[in-house]
């Protein structure tokens, strides 16, 4: 049984006369104990939107909140403003991009950390600076005793980004969710985060809901990866099936433009087309279709369902599916994707596989 | 032929302290002592973390930060020494590119009134008129509609912001464009779409390029030839393929090792070179090699009191490391590991 199944979550944005604008469209994904999941995509695709309101952390106004979050039992989306308070920090906890804003600037750094193990843990004085200096260097943090006294902008932004993880791990959640954790560190900085990152999953059996738009941090620490589009999940796969035959022709593409560090130079990538802003609403049919190289008459007929057209637990929302020449012949596969048979796109989409 | 040649640049800015008299209490190194060549038609690309000098370098071939020390010789004149009035003629024929599309973009001009300006502030097109024509031809090519013209900044996607960007450089028909990080706030879909734009420009225009970025992977993309850049210094200069094959320096080694790829396969094979701790302060770098301090291979001795230079293993590839050779051979070894 999964710590967290996210089921149709959806997000509207608009107060009283404004256009309501959805960020999240029918997200839904499971998080297994131990587990790291990755929530992959562009900007505007809903994966932050999704995180905060795991979090509880949306605006009450304004915003309208819908579909299901059942961590251990309850459901995340209906909890009372006290409830969710007692959960955050502890049971549920979290890692934000920018480390500088996320602390609290005119305090140090100890207090800081004190006040999580005093709320959730009712440790006082001694034994609570005790801990935080213990945490801090759990995180790698040296001389943890004189850092607690330093305010954050006297830390370097990989040691203030060890600090909000010695925070968020401070109650041993059962969830932690990290947004962007490295997107602003430097890359020999990132790789020690990602290391630590590892390390506490490995070590304490957390679960991990990482929020990324890297690809490459995808490869290295993800059990089980989820594509975002336009705020719905467009495929979700095992980290080594997806990187292995991306299906969808947004992660597909997506694979095929980054410049790759280990490919043979001189080739041009081959980018997607136009820019987010060219979407259509999911009720009307593929979101991703005005993009899309493979786009057929059938993507415009409503929402595509999700499909496992390769194999089980590979799925794909996607009518014409980036699918190889002898899907035919692949047996568990043929007879899922019945999607791809009557479609004209379909052969486009066979030449584009790499072999 | 080389069109761009820097020779030993340095740009040091002053640390000020007091109430009513500025005191000099100090420096920062932002770049100290990089010497290296472009040639006509080439994209030399350099890399680095931040607060390694990359940016504040490009700034200085422009002169748009003053140059401490050092000579800056474009197509045969040595821009580091020219007056005021000459290096903005100059500056025609030296254009730059950016990081953030919307900030480098007046809110409140046209793209039209964006474009132009620079053209008739250097004399090119006769009137409006025929600015306003060429300017089309270069919306055209960078792949922006005609009636982009009218339009205001906030009106454009970031890709596109970033090709208006583009646009402003090549009105003014340079030969050398500094990209400075052109691609790092754009989506990576779009990223794609603008490394694609200028590989083409340069293939049309026989443009060349100095790219700036953070991104290991960019910049191997685009590049001929890579420097490597850490604490104000060269730390590694290679053609670019010699450069992911072998990297010499153990700090290449550290970054090349810390740039994740998009393949479970080989991130689950590959070993990391983790670095220790952060980049020291360009107020107060190290003594001996700049690198000694976090380096993996740092033996006692020479590395923390000679710097080193860079010298050419042949073949383009040169590196400044004391053991470089010996680390190759192995007869080195990291202090991390035994």
């Amino acid at each position: 049984m999964p710590l967290l199944t996210v089921d149709e979550l959806t997000v509207t944005f608009g107060g009283r006369g404004r256009t309501p604008s959805t960020a999240v469209d029918g997200v839904s994904f499971t998080v297994d104990q131990g587990q790291v999941v990755g929530l992959v995509g562009e900007s505007g695709c809903g994966k932050s939107v999704t995180s905060l309101a795991l979090m509880g952390l949306l605006p009450s106004k304004g915003v309208a909140i819908g579909g299901r979050a059942d961590f251990e039992g309850e459901d995340l989306l209906a909890l009372s403003p006290k409830r969710i308070r007692d959960m955050r920090g502890s049971q549920l906890a979290m890692i934000f991009q920018d480390p500088l804003s996320s602390l609290n600037p005119v305090v140090p750094i100890g207090v800081q950390v004190t006040e999580i193990l005093q709320r959730h843990r009712g440790m006082k004085g001694e034994a609570a600076r005790k801990e935080a200096a213990h945490l801090l260097d759990r995180v790698g943090i040296p001389d943890p005793t004189r850092r607690l006294k330093e305010y954050p902008h006297q830390l370097s932004g990989g040691m203030r980004q060890r600090a909000l993880i010695a925070m968020a791990v401070a109650c041993a959640p059962r969830l932690l969710i990290a947004d962007e954790p490295t997107t602003a560190l430097d890359v020999t900085i990132q790789a020690q985060i990602l290391e630590l990152l590892k390390e506490l999953v490995d070590e304490e059996g957390t679960a991990l809901l990482m929020i990324t738009h890297d690809l490459g941090v995808v490869a290295g620490l993800c059990d089980q990866v989820n594509v975002l589009y336009a705020g719905r999940a467009v495929e979700s796969a095992d980290r080594r099936e997806l990187f292995a035959h991306p299906t969808h022709p947004y992660a597909h593409g997506l694979l095929g433009s980054i410049p790759r560090l280990d490919a043979p130079r001189g080739e041009p990538l081959s980018p997607i087309r136009g820019s987010i802003n060219d979407k259509i609403a999911w009720a009307d049919g593929c979101a991703f279709a005005p993009r899309c190289d493979h786009y057929t008459m059938g993507c415009l007929t409503g929402t595509p369902e999700l499909t496992a057209p390769r194999t089980e637990g590979h799925l794909v929302r996607c009518v014409n599916p980036v699918l190889p020449q002898n899907s035919a012949e692949d047996s568990d596969g043929a007879e899922d994707s019945d999607g791809a048979e009557d479609s004209d796109g379909a052969e486009d989409a066979e030449k584009e596989v790499p072999a | 032929m080389s069109l761009l040649e820097l020779d030993d640049v340095k740009v040091h800015f002053p640390v000020k302290k007091g109430v009513l008299f500025d005191r000099t209490v100090g420096h920062v190194y932002a770049v100290d002592g990089i010497s290296l060549s472009v040639s006509a038609g080439q994209t030399y690309g350099l890399v680095g973390e931040s607060g390694c000098g990359k940016t504040t370098l490009g700034r200085a071939v422009l002169r748009l930060v003053d140059i401490t020390d050092g000579e800056v010789v474009f197509d045969g004149t040595d821009l580091a020494k020219l007056p005021e009035e000459e290096m903005r003629r100059f500056r025609r024929r030296l254009q730059m590119v950016f990081q953030d599309p919307l900030g480098s973009l007046n809110p409140r001009q046209n793209i039209e009134s964006i474009l132009s300006e620079g053209m008739a502030a250097h004399g090119i097109g006769a009137n409006q008129e025929e600015r306003r024509e060429k300017i089309k031809a270069i919306l055209t090519r960078v792949g922006l509609p005609a009636n982009a013209l009218s339009r205001y900044p906030h009106e454009f996607s970031g890709g596109q912001r970033q090709r208006i960007g583009i646009a402003r450089a090549l009105v003014l028909e340079p030969d050398v464009i500094i990209c400075d990080e052109p691609v790092s706030a754009l989506d990576v879909s779009i990223q794609a779409q603008v490394i694609n734009l200028l590989e083409e420009l340069q293939e049309q225009l026989g443009l060349t390029y100095l790219v700036i970025a953070h991104d290991l992977a960019v910049v191997r993309h685009i590049s001929d030839v890579i420097g490597v850049m850490y604490l104000g210094s060269l730390v590694e200069e290679a053609p670019s393929d010699a450069l992911y094959a072998s990297p010499r320096h153990p700090y290449t080694k550290a970054l090349m090792s810390a740039v994740p790829v998009p393949d479970p396969d080989i991130e689950d094979r590959r070993e990391r070179i983790l670095l220790r701790g952060d980049l020291p302060s360009p107020a107060d770098p190290p003594a001996g090699c700049r690198f000694h301090t976090r380096c993996p291979w740092a033996q006692p001795g020479k590395c923390a009191t000679e710097r080193p230079g860079l010298t050419d293993l042949g073949d383009g590839h040169k590196v400044a490391c004391h053991f470089a050779k010996e680390i190759e051979d192995g007869t080195v070894q990291r202090g991390d590991e035994s």
